[in-house]
């Protein structure tokens, strides 16, 4: 191996790189999109719920409670003059989300106790926010009863707390998540494109009738776009933790070099890609298919892992951003060690070495198909 | 030699700019109807610009260009329903068969049905193309391919016919038949205006017009050419006169490619 | 030793035979012409050399190394010009040529040299720092070529180096290619134009995945044995009808504005009379005519129907 066939051929790639201005742009623009879309258009927190009141009490007592929601930035409550029947109607036309009825003898009951039944339906149509929202109304009548000194039995234990996201910022769930995106795609898509590219404008026949040898090409090509996916994620990181305040509680090294590994098994699959595909339209659309919607749909990005059909489970497995997830999320926010996060990198290694091995020794150094 | 005075093509004081660059300078012509027309020049000489706004698809930057008596300025997408176009490349779908491919071209004219598969018998029977009918363009050879391109580009009876390098690569019998081809077209009527780099081919126009560095150098019928600078044949003529530019020009770059 | 020994060489694709049984030897530091038509195969067999393909039968030696286990060090001595443009079109004429004398080990000391040399003939130095997507079509052929040359292979192959450029540029560069030759390199060129076999010391004719013939030009024309007439007149096209319709000719062909007529035997003066009245004083001018490469080229494909 030539180190200096393999700088050459790594700086031509890198002047391919520069020369390319709008697909740079779109290479770091795209990330920061992301970032504007999931943290302010998107917004997995809820915010001022419109929540219907029936209060059959009316009491001093029920308006106290009424306060509660009002004073929290999460609901917003109306008195609902209708009948219980009506609340159909409202969640249909999304005058509400979510409705309490009081009972009438709400003011008595609190007075004497045990304890009074308050009735709370949810529309579940959009059934994160409703599980939010559950959460939120039972932690809104915890502080109402903590704040009467009285205690109120409820469906939920509302003792749990949410560790490690207490406030649920849904930055701190989908940064790290674009971080997955963005390296995947560069160091899959970006990689597969470059070497079909050759083949299809001819110049991949060029270089072939020279000493060059395919680890060679492999390396030379695939180093700058590790450099441009550190680059990339980099500005991720930043954004993350100065825009949105997502905290850091692990070790960078860590982080560095898991990444890494996960760059490999990205750049791996591109190959494998490239040593199968003759255009780069098709190379392109098996890029797609392979990382960007797995990593979106399947991976734990979006939507978790447990609630996704058994076989559904099964395919996450063999997408790399699931593993990735798991570590990038323990180091910022968990904190977690090598040691934890053990599983996961062993999926990832071992994917890496499987695709690295079969696209070296598939990778074509004459033109025979 | 078509000795009617209709003409088919008529540019005066044509120019073609981009940016600064002046790829046509002032070309002024006239081609017959039924004349076999020879464009001769290197590439980056305005050959295929000069076809590109006599096909509508440039607008000039000065002068004037009329082609079957319509106005390129004005009326460029009615002069593409009056010509026909084949390219150097074929421009072919390669994993059609030869009847969808008519088929294609002739739905993009607008043809019937009944039209087509008229066009579509006289193109196999006067091209040859009958047996491989059924075939996939890709695997036919490349003369044959050649002979389809021509077909579909006069699926609609174009009065003018651009032909550009079409017998690029075939071999010498497969090219004569086609310039058969060709000849027969122009005897029916049909002008065709030809670019190519086969020399030999420049003797069987009616007339031939070199260019060079966007000017006209020449434009007359090969014999008279050859007997005005006393060569054998059109290629010694087009040596000696491109070389002469090449050494009259005063670029400090004179590097003629 | 030969530069490249080629015995027996086929190759087909699928159910395609592309090359049929190719034997063919190239000589230190000749001009070899390997000529014919698209689909003749040459590519094929040029490819095949630069170890780009694999022979399904036969070898191929190139100085003594066979192309089918001794791929590196092959590939270190050729220089290859592809048919179509395969350089990068967004690198600068600079740069390409560095990529190559890079990707060759070329030595810095070498390099400044031989770049020096190659800018010099190809008149490309003006131009260097120019993309090579903006050059003219003939400049891109030289740059290729540039490529190609700057680790100064013993062996240079190059496919259709001038198909689709003009008779000035194609001159220029077949000038270029001769002053390679004289530094000692072996050249094997491919082209379709049949006439440029003559600027070859030898050539082979292509056809159809077949050899035709081989030697020099003089040699390979001298295979022709039939006598040929050029004969001219008014109206060619039915000139050439009037003699196609005659018994004892072989083949008519038009040669722009003149006929070959190829005979069984020479014919006598007195018919030569006879056909001037036969074609209404058609029949103006004829002449005995050594035959060109297509002559030679038709006669083949006929004499294989």
């Amino acid at each position: 191996m030539s180190s200096n066939r393999i700088l050459a051929i790594a700086r031509k790639e890198f002047f391919h790189i520069i020369y390319d201005f709008r697909t740079l742009l779109i290479i770091f623009i795209m990330p920061v999109m992301q970032l504007i879309i999931f943290g302010y258009a998107l917004n997995m927190e809820i915010q001022r719920v419109d929540m219907a009141i029936i209060d059959f009490s009316r009491s001093t007592e029920s308006r106290h409670l009424v306060q509660e929601f009002s004073g929290s930035r999460f609901f917003r409550p109306f008195y609902y003059e209708g009948a219980v029947s009506g609340l159909d109607d409202l969640f249909k036309s999304r005058k509400a989300s979510v409705a309490m009825v009081i009972p009438h003898d709400f003011e008595t009951r609190m007075r004497t106790g045990p304890d009074v039944p308050v009735q709370l339906l949810i529309d579940a149509s959009d059934a994160n926010a409703a599980t939010l929202i559950n959460m939120y109304c039972t932690q809104v009548i915890l502080n109402y009863n903590e704040g009467r000194g009285t205690k109120t039995l409820v469906p939920l234990d509302a003792r749990s707390s949410i560790l490690f996201n207490p406030n649920l910022k849904s930055s701190y769930f989908f940064v790290p998540g674009v971080i997955a995106m963005i390296l995947v795609m560069i160091s899959c898509l970006l990689t597969s494109i470059t070497i079909t590219r050759e083949k299809e404008t001819g110049t991949m026949e060029q270089i072939l009738v020279s000493p060059v040898r395919p680890s060679e090409i492999i390396l030379g090509k695939v180093l700058p776009y590790v450099a441009l996916a550190f680059a990339d994620a980099s500005v991720v990181v930043f954004i993350g933790l100065v825009v949105f305040r997502v905290p850091f509680n692990g070790s960078f090294l860590l982080l560095v070099a898991l990444t890494t590994l996960y760059i490999i098994a990205a750049l791996s699959l591109g190959l494998t890609i490239s040593t199968r595909v003759r255009t780069q339209q098709v190379a392109m659309m098996l890029a797609q298919v392979a990382t960007i919607l797995p990593t979106i749909m399947l991976s734990g990005l979006v939507f978790p892992i447990a609630s996704m059909p058994k076989l559904l489970q099964y395919v996450t497995y063999a997408i790399p951003a699931r593993y990735y997830l798991l570590i990038v999320r323990g180091i910022f926010l968990k904190g977690s060690q090598l040691a934890h996060l053990l599983e996961p990198t062993l999926f990832l290694v071992l994917m890496a070495l499987v695709l690295l091995i079969t696209s070296v020794r598939r990778f074509s150094m004459n033109l025979e198909r | 030699m078509p000795t009617n005075n209709e003409i088919a093509v008529k540019t005066k004081d044509l120019t073609r700019k981009f940016g600064r660059f002046v790829a046509v300078n002032s070309v002024s012509m006239e081609v017959h109807r039924g004349e076999i027309f020879g464009f001769l020049g290197a590439n980056g000489a305005g050959k295929t610009t000069v076809i590109r706004v006599l096909c509508g698809l440039l607008q000039p930057s000065a002068g004037s260009a009329t082609v079957a008596d319509l106005d390129v300025y004005s009326q460029s997408e009615q002069i593409k329903h009056k010509i026909g176009y084949m390219s150097q490349r074929f421009s072919l779908y390669e994993d059609l068969t030869v009847e969808e491919n008519i088929e294609f071209y002739g739905g993009i004219y607008g043809l019937t049905k009944g039209q087509i598969r008229n066009k579509e018998e006289q193109i196999f029977t006067s091209f040859g193309l009958g047996p491989y009918g059924h075939s996939l363009t890709a695997s036919l050879p490349l003369g044959f391919k050649q002979r389809l391109a021509l077909g579909c580009a006069i699926l609609h009876d174009p009065p003018i016919l651009f032909l550009d390098e079409p017998t690029s690569g075939v071999d010498p019998k497969a090219r004569r038949e086609f310039w058969d081809i060709i000849h027969q077209t122009s005897e029916e009527g049909t002008t065709v205006l030809v670019t190519t780099h086969f020399m030999e081919e420049a003797e069987y126009c009616h007339r031939v017009l070199i260019m060079d560095a966007g000017r006209i150098i020449a434009i007359d019928t090969p014999h008279n050419l050859k007997k005005l600078h006393q060569k054998d044949s059109v290629q010694d003529v087009f040596v000696t006169l491109v070389r002469r530019e090449l050494e009259g020009r005063k670029e400090a770059d004179a590097s003629y490619v | 030793m030969n530069a490249i020994e080629i015995r027996n060489f086929r190759k087909h694709y699928g159910a395609i035979e592309a090359v049929k049984g190719v034997s063919l030897s190239v000589r230190q530091g000749e001009m070899f012409g390997l000529i014919g038509p698209d689909g003749a195969g040459k590519t094929t067999l040029m490819r095949a050399i630069c170890t780009l393909l694999v022979p399904d039968e036969g070898t191929i030696l190139v100085q003594s190394h066979d192309v089918k286990t001794d791929i590196m060090a092959i590939r270190a001595l050729l220089g290859y010009m592809p048919q179509r443009f395969s350089l990068y079109q967004d690198l600068s004429v600079e740069q390409n040529l560095r990529f190559f004398a890079d990707l060759f080990g070329v030595s810095q000391e070498e390099r400044e040299k031989r770049t020096e040399q190659l800018y010099r003939f190809s008149r490309l130095a003006p131009f260097k720092k120019r993309k090579a997507g903006a050059l003219s079509g003939g400049m891109k052929q030289k740059l290729a070529l540039s490529c190609a040359l700057i680790h100064t292979p013993q062996v240079l192959v190059l496919d259709e180096p001038t198909t689709g450029v003009d008779p000035v540029s194609r001159e220029e560069f077949w000038d270029i290619l001769r002053s390679i030759q004289r530094e000692g390199t072996t050249i094997f060129v491919s082209t379709a134009y049949l006439d440029e076999a003559d600027k070859c010391d030898r050539v082979a004719l292509m056809h159809q995945g077949e050899i035709a013939a081989v030697g020099s030009p003089s040699e390979v024309r001298g295979t022709f044995d039939q006598p040929l007439y050029q004969v001219s007149g008014r109206d060619v096209r039915a000139l050439r009808h009037f003699f196609a319709a005659l018994p004892r000719v072989r083949s008519t062909q038009l040669f722009g504005d003149s006929v070959h007529v190829v005979f069984d035997q020479e014919p006598m003066d007195s018919e030569w009379q006879e056909w001037r009245r036969d074609s209404h004083e058609d029949l103006e001018r004829w002449s005995l005519q050594s035959p060109s490469m297509e002559d030679v080229f038709f006669e083949f494909i006929a004499r294989k129907r």
